[in-house]
């Protein structure tokens, strides 16, 4: 059974200011299958834990440690952690002019699998994901994420998932700036997989209306860079009726 | 609207703090001596130039002492092999100085244009007739180390439809003036792709005037040469005239690529789009743009947009980028221009890696999407897939994850 598992991890990031503390020792374990929901206010720490994971450079792990069964995350360059089977849908993706979503796929989906897919097979693949997320056909022609609308950006991410088939995605914030029919789309691209693969979920977001259509099993309430609560899906329940402010207000008399 | 010649920055202006009582300095460069576009100066005859400085506007990014045979020495203006494919409605053949054609579509702005223009003995002719589409190459590999004048009218007859395509390989000291006139009605498409040794050095002015609703797609490719300059002016003088300005350069270490391009808008309904985009890497890269677009008050409804790119691989390169835009009328359908210059962007990296591509081919995936877009536009299969391996090979060139970030 595949792990991912993060212990007392510190990491701070670089300003003009300094060297300044976000991760402030974070312990989560997470099996495939499962989902756990990461939720907390704004500046808590949640997209760095993110960033963390897939190893984005601006990130600086003072201790603590990643791992996946067992192998050092840390050590891996970014394309050795997707490789290894971590995914992260990014809250902001950025535009590549020039790459089309067909071409930046089939490259994505070879590095993953180290050799180029079957081709009959996988346009077939790409056909059918693209279907079930509502993206018309067109969409493969153009530039990655180039004009994309807030919600195509966040299918296309949820469709590279689908394709890619990690074992463990982080989605950031993927539910931000969604209408309500776009938020069904994506969850149900997410749950499809959690069927499919068996994909284990980090599932980032500071509000609780995506909880309604991906049931997460353990939630984590994260405060100034730690988990200052942890529980089933009622603590999402509680969270939504009473907000943030009781760790908040914990917080300032602290 | 008139332009009027900037002050000298050495002139004294009093700062009286009001906002927008200083006059602009443009950048502090100093004398800015040219004032319209149109109004610059030009012959055929190399004497009526005075001696180049290096601070004349079309010289002052330009390696001069690179370039000083061909602005001032002895040329040799004879014939030189070329090699064309035969192509039913394409004439290609070597014409005498008293062809009418030679003078019609411009006259040279700068010395060694004149040069060429002075010294030239024969003119290579290509004349395209017959409405159905046709692609002609002429090929040009052998032009040997010595100092030469060219002369070459690309004539597209009325209602003509065709490809041309000049290819420049091998060594070369050359100073050269293109003439494409291209006749009412006419959809003519000219690629000019420079592929020569690292020693070759290479001036060409291209005048191109596009008759009533003709239709003209210009293409600049260099990827090889240790000076090029290729300097593409269009006149858009009849109705509904419409020109398409494509260029894509790839500078190394050492290479100087430059291209000053200028659109003159002198008629109504004319329509320009100018897209030059260019990648630069290794020390001492080195690339040029300038683009001019002039919109006359002869030019109303005139839809315009010019703009270049560039991508900046290493450390130690250079991409200078100066769109100018002067609009004499403001009856127009539109006028823009856009420049950007930038190096690889890290979020674009860490996306592409965070999707399990390795960071040397994700940088290979943003180069050869960002220059395929000019490819793409060619129309030449047999072309796009040649020059789409030459990129591949200025990209095996230079190892791109150690530019010293």
């Amino acid at each position: 059974m595949a792990v991912l598992e993060i212990r007392d991890l510190h990491v701070s990031v670089q300003t003009e200011q300094g060297s300044k503390p976000i991760l402030r020792g974070v312990d989560l374990t997470i099996k495939k299958g499962e989902t756990h929901a990461i939720m907390g206010p704004n500046g808590s720490g949640k997209s760095t834990l993110a960033y963390t994971i897939a190893g984005h450079p601006k990130y600086t792990v003072d201790s603590g440690s990643i791992t996946l069964d067992g192998q050092d995350v840390l050590a891996m360059t970014v394309d050795e952690r997707a490789r290894a089977g971590l995914f992260l849908a990014m809250q902001y993706p950025v535009e590549i002019p020039g790459v089309t979503v067909t071409n930046f796929l089939r490259t994505a989906k070879t590095a993953i699998d180290g050799e180029a897919p079957p081709i009959r097979h996988w346009i077939k693949d790409v056909k059918s994901s693209m279907k079930n997320l509502r993206m018309d056909s067109t969409f493969a022609e153009r530039n990655v994420n180039e004009g994309f609308s807030g919600g195509e950006k966040k299918r296309h991410e949820v469709l590279q998932m689908e394709l890619l088939k990690p074992t463990f995605a982080v989605l950031d914030e993927t539910d931000s700036g969604l209408d309500v029919d776009a938020l069904k789309i994506v969850s149900e691209g997410v749950n499809r997989a959690k069927e499919n693969t068996n994909l284990g979920v980090l599932l980032i977001t500071h509000y609780t209306r995506i909880l309604r259509y991906i049931k997460p099993d353990f939630v984590h309430v994260f405060v100034d860079g730690r988990i200052a609560e942890q529980g089933g899906p009622e603590l999402a329940d509680r969270l939504e009726d009473e907000g943030y402010d009781r760790f908040l207000v914990g917080e300032a008399t602290a | 609207m008139t332009i009027s010649a900037p002050e000298a920055t050495t002139t004294k202006l009093e700062n009286t703090g009001q906002l927008g009582y200083k006059k602009h300095t443009d950048g502090g460069w100093g004398l800015v001596p040219i004032q319209t576009r149109s109004e610059r100066f030009a012959s055929t005859n190399v004497e009526d130039f005075p001696a180049v400085t290096g601070r004349e506007a079309v010289w002052k990014l330009t390696p001069i002492d690179r370039v000083a045979d061909l602005i001032d020495g002895p040329l040799d203006g004879g014939v030189y092999d070329i090699d064309a494919t035969l192509v039913e409605g394409v004439d290609v053949r070597w014409v005498d100085r008293t062809d009418t054609r030679i003078g019609s579509a411009g006259t040279p702005e700068e010395r060694a244009s004149a040069n060429a223009w002075t010294q030239f003995e024969k003119a290579l002719a290509i004349t395209v007739s017959g409405e159905e589409a046709k692609t002609v190459r002429v090929r040009r590999s052998d032009l040997g180390s010595g100092a030469r004048a060219a002369h070459v009218i690309l004539e597209a007859k009325p209602f003509s439809t065709g490809l041309v395509i000049l290819a420049n390989t091998g060594s070369s000291l050359l100073t050269e003036n293109v003439e494409i006139l291209v006749g009412e009605g006419a959809n003519l498409t000219v690629v000019t792709v420079q592929q020569w040794d690292d020693d070759a050095v290479h001036l060409a002015s291209h005048f191109t005037t596009v008759g009533r609703d003709a239709r003209v797609k210009h293409v600049v490719v260099t990827l090889g040469g240790s000076v090029v300059r290729v300097n593409p002016s269009t006149h858009l003088n009849a109705q509904g005239g419409e020109v398409e300005a494509l260029g894509l350069y790839f500078a190394d270490a050492g290479q100087h690529l430059e291209q000053q391009v200028y659109v003159d808008h002198d008629a109504p309904h004319t329509r320009s789009r100018v897209t030059y985009k260019g990648a630069l890497q290794g020390a001492g890269a080195r690339t040029v743009w300038v683009g001019d677009v002039l919109i006359r008050q002869s030019a109303t409804g005139t839809d315009s947009y010019e703009q270049n790119r560039n991508l900046v691989l290493t450390d130690g390169t250079r991409a200078d980028s100066i769109p100018n835009l002067e609009i004499e009328t403001g009856d127009i359908a539109g006028a823009g221009h856009a420049s950007a210059t930038g190096r690889f962007d890290d979020e674009q990296l860490f996306y592409l890696q965070a999707r399990g591509i390795p960071e040397e081919e994700a940088r290979r995936l943003v180069v050869r999407g960002f220059l395929t877009e000019i490819v793409q536009q060619i129309g030449d299969p047999e072309l796009e897939e040649r020059l789409e391996i030459a990129i591949e090979e200025e990209l095996n060139g230079t190892s791109l994850s150690t530019d010293g970030r």
